[in-house]
């Protein structure tokens, strides 16, 4: 399967393309963003309907993580 | 028939405020709320506490109630932020006309100071490029309106007021008869804000239509609430519709968005195109915010009163009648101040600004 | 300028591809639109391992590579003025003008708290499901499914195929309930197949009856899970949690359209004649959004508001099979109804909204979600209530309202006059 290479973190990751961005978090950390209080969360609803998963991707926030598919060269950020 | 000092109608933010001085003071009051507290114009509202210095009469009232607010800045509950507010110049001509603001402001005891452009970029480097500077009043602050609404309901019913959800059916020579037959005896405060007319309907009273967008959590984008210096204008002028560049951070990390006007619309609806020209305006000033996600947008109506200033005192030619409304985009600075100016009045006591412009007496005059 | 389609419709699942198979046999220039990257929705969600279910690529195959079809992926609406669309991908907004309009926005997961809800580990059934077919590593991870309705052997099956090892199935409706149910699908030849094959895939999960996860435990991720049923509390160590109650129409862009509703129960569905007709003029709506009936009630009323949309008449045999796949919905409404017990689960301290951490005590003293959103902040956040309106209306306690745009997040690019989000000059020079 074909691979891309991205960076979570400062980490880098390769990953198989076509995996979402919230899957490729997984493969790394448990949790991805902070809740309002400061508990840590992960993807819950898998669908775009929660909003849990949030993270910066190249350089924008509030992204979905579970909506978007990996890319060579992607840049994300989380909370945690 | 239950009997109290003051029945007031309309728990917003006005309604609230006159409960809680008027328990403060003694008087037995009830407070008579259908809907949820502060439901109205107050949740619409964008909570900045702010003096504006073109209207002398405004500037007092405003002046005066801020110093009152003072005492809520700890109430978490009204999420008091003193972010300052820094209202920017586009042109030479809005930069030229900060000092005589400065010092209209200093003569009630505002502190402002003129700032340059450079430091305007200090302050808020979102901020487009080619803005000749501004004006900064470093201890203004936001607010939650809705909870400050709650927080002085409970006061007073923790004085001992009481508050009733039904509809106020009529005004009656007693006092108020609710939707399902109850009577009321006391004088009456209607504090009803776009409702006014309802009960009143001698006391002219528009609603002028604003619409809010607020974002997601982006933290450190806007320091202060921002505003141009042609804000004045629009709340002022009597346009059918305007716009104008007025931003707020919120403590949560989200930007709050206004401003806008409009009158002759009566449904609470979104109208993208008023949605459309508000964000235009507010890119002119932020152009980083076109990035930004909004999650909500939503509506509310301002009371506006036949010139503007709202209503505060006994009714003409009612015996026990006394009205707190029609305070256009100032109800939330000014509750406290209006609060105090009606219930010295209806006390009998001196009051602390001159009450005369604000005499329900010269809408009726002149209707 | 709006480009201007004679049929839009938006929603890749099942019923949204059947309409576009059939509009476009009818010659119409179809504009196709879905949140995902790819089609599918979630049913036929393309497995990022797998591809596509090889009935679902046939013709999804045939249905992208046709001429008259614009397929517009990772596209959200946002808002809808006057038979135009408002609408956003990831670079840039864009408006769409229709002739006719078919929904097919299809089902969320019914994801109801209880304590630990929120702990990484725990998703959704269907949320694992998706999860695992775009990628998510599962591969020798403790897997327990949990919740209510079919949709938990799917979840089951995709969990195993992905390299999970799924512990058990733990179905909160009672083993009468759960086989009067079975008993009723040789009606359904379809489903009596599918029946079969999961539980040929599922061979070796335990399956269990009248059970109910209470807890979810565990220090800043899963752990274990506490679980009542028949023979009593049981503790169970695991690495996720997948729990769903069974899925809730996605009504947001119907609502905002003013299509009517119909209510059984605590969740709206959009209200369709025979043809696929809201109440609204050249809107049209089918699948889940309509009630939840299943993937092949999806397909037969996408189809026929495929034809219908398009000015055609629908075939006898075609609306007898309406009829007939209708049916199963109610069969699926009545065996699954959750246990009332499963409206207590949440404790005081159990947040009830996720995006403003609002928790359940808070919401006892307001008797509308109104005046509960202005004093407590729950719905206020990024989801904008699907999450925590949906479970509230399930625990009887607020009904949901409204939407009004946006109705996703959308950048403020968006609502301005549609500038390219790549456009960030502004200047008073």
């Amino acid at each position: 399967m074909k691979q891309v290479r991205i960076d979570i973190d400062g980490q880098t990751l390769d990953v198989p393309a076509g995996i979402s961005v919230a899957a490729a978090m997984a493969r790394l950390r448990p949790s991805v963003r902070r809740s309002v209080s400061g508990q840590m969360r992960a993807p819950f609803c898998g669908m775009g309907i929660c909003f849990e998963c949030r993270v910066r991707i190249d350089g924008v926030a509030q992204q979905r993580a579970c909506m978007t598919p990996v890319r060579d060269g992607m840049q994300v950020v989380t909370d945690g | 028939m239950k009997r109290y000092d003051l029945i007031i109608v309309g728990a917003g933010i006005i309604g609230t405020a006159c409960a809680d001085y008027a328990s403060e003071q003694g008087l037995r009051v009830a407070i008579i709320e259908p809907g949820p507290i502060g439901g109205g114009a107050t949740a619409a509202a964008m909570g900045h506490l702010v003096a504006m210095d073109d209207d002398p009469a405004e500037l007092a009232l405003a002046h005066y109630s801020l110093g009152l607010w003072e005492d809520f800045t700890d109430v978490a509950q009204i999420e008091y932020t003193r972010c300052g507010t820094l209202w920017v110049a586009s042109n030479e001509a809005e930069y030229a006309h900060i000092p005589a603001k400065i010092a209209r402001l200093a003569a009630v005891g505002v502190q402002a100071e003129l700032i340059d452009s450079e430091r305007l970029y200090q302050l808020e480097p979102a901020l487009a490029p080619g803005l000749h500077g501004g004006m900064r009043v470093p201890r203004e602050a936001v607010v939650y309106p809705p909870g400050m609404a709650r927080h002085l309901l409970d006061r007073a019913r923790a004085r001992g007021a009481s508050l009733y959800t039904q509809h106020v059916a009529a005004l009656t020579k007693q006092g108020v008869l609710l939707d399902d037959r109850t009577a009321l005896s006391g004088a009456v405060l209607v504090a009803t804000g776009c409702a006014l007319p309802q009960l009143l309907p001698q006391l002219p009273m528009r609603a002028r239509k604003g619409h809010l967008v607020i974002t997601d959590r982006y933290p450190g984008i806007v320091q202060h609430q921002l505003l141009e210096l042609g804000y004045a204008d629009s709340a002022h002028g009597d346009a059918d519709s305007s716009v104008a560049f007025n931003v707020q951070p919120r403590p949560t990390g989200q930007i709050l968005i206004g401003s806008s006007r409009e009158y002759g619309s009566d449904t609470a609806q979104v109208s993208l195109p008023m949605v459309r020209r508000m964000l235009e305006r507010t890119f002119r000033y932020l152009p980083s915010l076109r990035q930004l996600d909004a999650l909500r947008i939503w509506t509310g109506f301002r009371p506006v009163s036949a010139d503007g200033r709202p209503y505060l005192g006994r009714v003409p030619d009612r015996e026990n009648v006394w009205v707190a409304a029609g305070h256009e985009g100032l109800g939330i600075t000014t509750s406290l101040g209006s609060a105090r100016l009606v219930i010295d009045q209806y006390l009998g006591r001196a009051t602390a600004i001159d009450p005369h412009p604000y005499d329900p007496a010269r809408a009726v005059a002149s209707a | 300028m709006a480009e201007r389609y004679d049929i839009v419709i938006v929603g890749a699942g099942p019923a949204g591809l059947a309409a576009a198979e059939a509009a476009l046999a009818r010659n119409a220039r179809v504009a196709w639109l879905d949140a995902q990257a790819t089609a599918g929705g979630q049913v036929w969600r393309k497995d990022v391992q797998h591809g596509w279910p090889q009935r679902a690529e046939r013709v999804i195959s045939k249905v992208l590579s046709h001429a008259n079809l614009t397929w517009m992926p990772q596209t959200q609406v946002i808002a809808a003025e006057q038979n135009e669309l408002l609408l956003q991908n990831e670079r840039q907004a864009l408006r769409i003008a229709y002739g006719a309009l078919i929904l097919a926005t299809g089902a969320r997961e019914l994801l109801l708290p209880f304590p630990g809800w929120t702990l990484p580990g725990v998703t959704g059934a269907g949320g694992l499901q998706a999860l695992a077919k775009q990628g998510w590593p599962l591969a020798g991870r403790r897997v327990v499914i949990a919740g209510s309705g079919p949709l938990l052997l799917a979840a089951a099956a995709t969990a195993k195929r992905h390299g999970a090892q799924v512990l058990g199935i733990y179905e909160q409706a009672d083993q009468t309930a759960v086989h009067a149910f079975a008993r009723k699908l040789w009606r359904w030849p379809g489903k009596a197949i599918q029946a079969a094959m999961l539980r040929a895939q599922l061979a070796g999960i335990p399956y269990y009856y009248g059970s109910i996860v209470t807890r979810a435990l565990g220090e800043h991720t899963l752990e274990y899970i506490e679980v009542d049923g028949p023979h009593g509390m049981q503790r169970i160590a695991c690495d996720q949690l997948a729990i769903g109650y069974g899925l809730v129409p996605n009504v947001e862009l119907a609502h905002m359209l003013g299509c009517a509703m119909t209510q059984e129960g605590a969740h709206p569905s959009v209200q369709v004649d025979a043809s696929q007709r809201t109440s609204v003029a050249n809107v049209y709506a089918a699948g889940e959004l309509c009630g939840i009936g299943g993937r092949d009630c999806a397909w037969v009323e996408g189809r026929v508001a495929g034809i219908t949309a398009t000015g055609g008449t629908v075939g006898a045999a075609l609306l007898q099979q309406q009829r007939h796949a209708r049916k199963f919905a109610t069969a699926l409404g009545a065996h699954f109804k959750l246990d009332p017990y499963i409206h207590d689960l949440a404790q005081p301290d159990t947040l009830i909204c996720r995006c403003e951490d609002v928790p359940l005590q808070a919401l006892k003293d307001y008797d509308d979600a109104r005046s509960a959103k202005l004093a407590t902040r729950c719905g206020m956040g990024a989801c904008q209530g699907r999450v925590c309106g949906t479970a509230l209306a399930e625990l009887g306690l607020f009904p949901r309202s409204g939407q009004r745009p946006p109705l996703f997040p959308a950048r403020l690019a968006t609502l301005g006059e549609f500038a390219s989000s790549s456009d960030t000059e502004g200047s008073f020079s």
